[in-house]
């Protein structure tokens, strides 16, 4: 991008209020936003310059509504009221502030470490402005609190963080009878590296390309929200085009990604004919997205302000994708075994899902609706688009729900391609940068990316806060797995595919 | 001195059996998984890897558990050693093997369960929860195919009188109405279940999975590495051929040796290696467009090989 400067407008998008509290209203207000049927999509603590202040971003849509509230605390005593009691993504989102930030919340029923682990010396919290360097880790050797099951016949099966595959890491504890598993904990965050403090004080114009990086598969997804929370912070105005462009994007990066888990999923039962296939689609979309922005995962597409892509597809090579996938598909749902395999393993039913904050594709395969392409939409969608919806939780409605979502983007894509345009786009050079925050969401393939970005007085990035969906939808795994059996875990797993990265930031 | 050369015959026979099944064995899994990437559309790996793998394996280090006792190290040499032991003894490239007359066919059922059951007891001895997890399941399994496996043999030996597996073959050969009776080819049918899931096939078993958690009996020799995986590995894959060239002769015993000639075990041998390579290749085509049963689906299919085992007794004695 060029210009010397970004933006002019400070504030966010039409939808945006911005409240701000005393940590003892909190409560109240949360209450009132959840009684209005808000979700609670970020938690965002600020330290420095200025007082420890928490950002609350709540959403609801369509129509889409974003209320931010924010809490300036007292110097003093680093508390804040817990909203544990009135949404479980809050007590995700109050543990990791109190990992990072050393922020307490008063209340909270499990305030223990979630983010960061033992060896992590108590009382040093990396996201402070005076954190300083890493200082050395201490392994005292305390043992991770899994919770034990005691009874007879009940043994322990751990595996991980090390798994024969190239798998990222994650340590899974199952207690079980016989071959059913009665709990299972699962032991994440062995990938913590920062990334959100990698943000602070760089020029806007030159992180997109950190948030690409946040979930390697995602780089759509986090590329985009991105963009659209420094775009509104600055009050950058991106033409229709490369909107239309972005949204382009956003599907080709669903259809390659579903397309590999469909396979996987396959594959998982030992199906390995469907997955030789899928693999070979996968392929044939990555090098069609090296042709499209020069990179296999679809990198440097989405840029500030605009999209960049060497040519557009054709509609005749999304026709022959399309046609290849149907045939995976059906190979799958021909075979009996491969069925009963996926046919009532591993059911998250609506409520939980609807309780645990699920996002994404585990939450409509368990009937939910959420969607923010409907919810959040940054351009007007070609055909009156309706996010598909399973209602049966397990792992068939997952892997049935992305063969709906795949010929729902090809669709998506075919309208969008049929809206005249060049395959570049991008918004008038701002001019000078200055102070302000907006936030950006984005439906990812694997659910709803939150971005939220603050700008310094020189217009540089004082904080990005980043949720992916795999954050929040991460403890629906435990709970779909009540009563399923021991050799279906790596099947139920992949059915929620979760990225490690993006939840370990 | 005609004692000597019979004797001198005989161990021919043995060594060429045991070199046939051992390296043939591998090159059996070799083929299956060849044709199974070919069926999925891809190269896949040369025939010969198995055979390279081995090779590897014996020159790598040797890493034991350090809680390992005995039993641990007794699991990949019994394995093995009973392998080795019924194919010496079996009717694969002759009809006439050494100590033809004691080769029960109970006899080759049993020892074969001793390599089994030192596996499943190894793979406990490390006392990791994948080594328990595996040969509970693989336990659980045998408990449910040898009752079948016992059946075929019954179904087998009592239209013949004789449970003696040489015997069996060359009545195939004398009088081929045998071969297409009901009872025998019920058996049969019962025998290839048994095998498909002993060996650890598809839909019983995924021999290809990285997936400890689904595992039954690549979790059982997990704690395996160097050349005491790669006898894991040669015994294994010698139980898969050794038992699909009892099948396949049982099945189809036209040109198996009747004696113990130089020219004899030449064609026999030639024989035996081309049907087992296209039962090998007919299971690993059938493999490629079947998915792994879930667990619990599998005693199903096992007992169903059970009732087939039991019809084909029922009917040699009602068609007697």
């Amino acid at each position: 991008m060029s210009g010397d400067g970004l933006g002019l407008a400070g504030g966010g998008g039409a939808g945006l209020e911005e409240v701000t509290l005393r940590p003892d209203e909190l409560v109240a207000s949360a209450a009132a936003l959840f009684g209005r049927g808000f979700r609670l999509a970020l938690v965002g603590a600020h330290d420095g310059p200025g007082p420890l202040r928490v950002v609350y971003l709540f959403t609801s849509g369509p129509p889409d509504r974003r209320v931010e509230l924010h809490v300036v605390l007292d110097g003093r005593d680093r508390a804040i009221p817990s909203l544990a009691s009135l949404s479980f993504p809050a007590s995700r989102f109050e543990r990791e502030m109190r990992d990072l930030f050393g922020i307490e919340p008063v209340g909270h029923p499990l305030a223990r470490r979630l983010v960061l682990h033992q060896h992590w010396p108590s009382g040093w919290h990396p996201m402070r402005h005076d954190a300083g360097d890493v200082p050395e880790m201490l392994d005292d050797a305390s043992p991770y609190p899994f919770v034990e099951v005691d009874g007879r016949g009940v043994y322990e099966i751990p595996v991980g963080p090390v798994h024969a595959g190239v798998i990222e890491p994650g340590h899974f504890r199952f207690s079980v009878v016989g071959e059913t598993i009665v709990q299972m904990g699962a032991r994440l965050w062995f990938t913590h590296k920062g990334v959100e403090r990698l943000f602070a004080g760089r020029d806007p114009r030159s992180a997109t390309e950190i948030a690409e990086r946040v979930s390697g598969d995602s780089a759509v997804g986090h590329g985009l929200a991105y963009c659209l929370a420094v775009e509104a912070a600055c009050g950058i105005d991106v033409p229709e085009r490369a909107r239309e462009l972005r949204a382009m994007l956003l599907e080709l990066e669903r259809l390659a990604n579903h397309v590999t888990d469909i396979g996987a999923l396959c594959n998982d039962v030992g199906f390995g004919i469907a997955n030789a296939k899928a693999l070979a689609v996968r392929e044939r979309l990555f090098r069609l997205n090296a042709e499209l922005t020069g990179h296999r995962l679809l990198r440097g597409g989405v840029v500030l302000g605009g999209a960049e892509l060497r040519r557009l597809p054709t509609v005749a090579e999304l026709a022959e994708i399309g046609e290849r996938i149907a045939e995976v598909l059906d190979l799958a749902r021909s075979s009996a075994v491969v069925m009963d395999r996926f046919a009532g393993t591993a059911v998250l039913a609506a409520h939980e899902a609807e309780e645990i904050g699920a996002l994404g594709v585990v939450a409509r395969a368990s009937g939910l609706g959420h969607d923010a392409r409907v919810a959040h939409p940054f351009v007007e969608l070609p055909g009156g688009f309706v996010p598909a919806r399973r209602q049966s939780g397990d792992v068939l409605a997952r892997f049935e729900l992305r063969g709906d979502e795949v010929v729902a983007s090809l669709s998506l894509l075919v309208g969008l391609l049929a809206r005249p345009g060049a395959p570049r786009a991008l918004g008038a050079a701002p001019a000078r940068p200055h102070a302000g925050s907006g936030s950006g969401i984005v439906e990812g393939w694997r659910g709803s990316v939150v971005h939220r970005a603050e700008l310094d007085d020189a217009g540089r990035l004082a904080r990005v806060k980043i949720v992916d969906p795999s954050f929040l939808t991460w403890p629906a795994l435990a709970v779909a797995l009540r009563d399923t059996i021991v050799p279906d875990f790596p099947l139920a797993n992949k059915s929620f595919n979760l990225s490690y990265a993006g939840n370990d930031l | 001195m005609s004692a000597l050369v019979r004797l001198g015959a005989a161990a021919c026979v043995a060594v060429v059996q045991v070199l046939l099944v051992a390296g043939g064995g591998l090159l059996l899994l070799g083929v299956m998984r060849k044709t199974r990437s070919r069926c999925e559309g891809r190269v896949g790996p040369p025939v010969r890897q198995p055979l390279l793998d081995v090779v590897k394996l014996v020159s790598k280090q040797r890493i034991r558990p350090a809680a390992a006792s005995p039993v641990f190290v007794a699991g990949p040499v019994v394995v093995a050693a009973t392998a080795v032991l019924v194919t010496a003894v079996a009717p694969l490239v002759t009809s006439d093997p050494p100590l033809a007359r004691s080769t029960d066919f109970f006899a080759v059922v049993l020892v074969l369960l001793l390599g089994s059951v030192s596996l499943a007891l190894a793979a406990l001895d490390t006392a990791t929860p994948f080594g328990g997890m595996g040969a509970s399941r693989a336990t659980t399994i045998g408990a449910l195919t040898e009752p079948a496996l016992l059946a075929v043999v019954l179904a087998l030996s009592v239209p013949a009188r004789t449970s003696n597996l040489p015997a069996l073959v060359r009545e195939g050969i004398v009088d081929p109405r045998v071969v297409a009776s009901p009872g025998r080819i019920l058996a049969l049918c019962a025998f290839l279940v048994v095998i498909v899931a002993e060996t650890g096939r598809l839909p019983v078993d995924n021999p290809q999975t990285h997936l400890e958690l689904t595992m039954i009996h690549e979790a059982m020799v997990l704690e395996y590495s160097g050349p005491d995986l790669a006898l894991v590995t040669v015994g294994e894959s010698a139980r898969l051929a050794l038992l699909l060239g009892i099948f396949v002769n049982l099945a189809v015993p036209w040109g198996v040796a009747p004696g113990r000639g130089a020219a004899e075990l030449a064609v026999g041998s030639a024989v035996l290696v081309a049907k087992v390579a296209i039962a090998g290749i007919a299971i690993a085509t059938f493999e490629v467009f079947t998915a792994k049963l879930r667990l619990f689906r599998l005693p199903e299919v096992l007992a169903g090989a059970f009732v087939l085992a039991l019809l084909g007794v029922a009917s040699t004695l009602v068609t007697r």
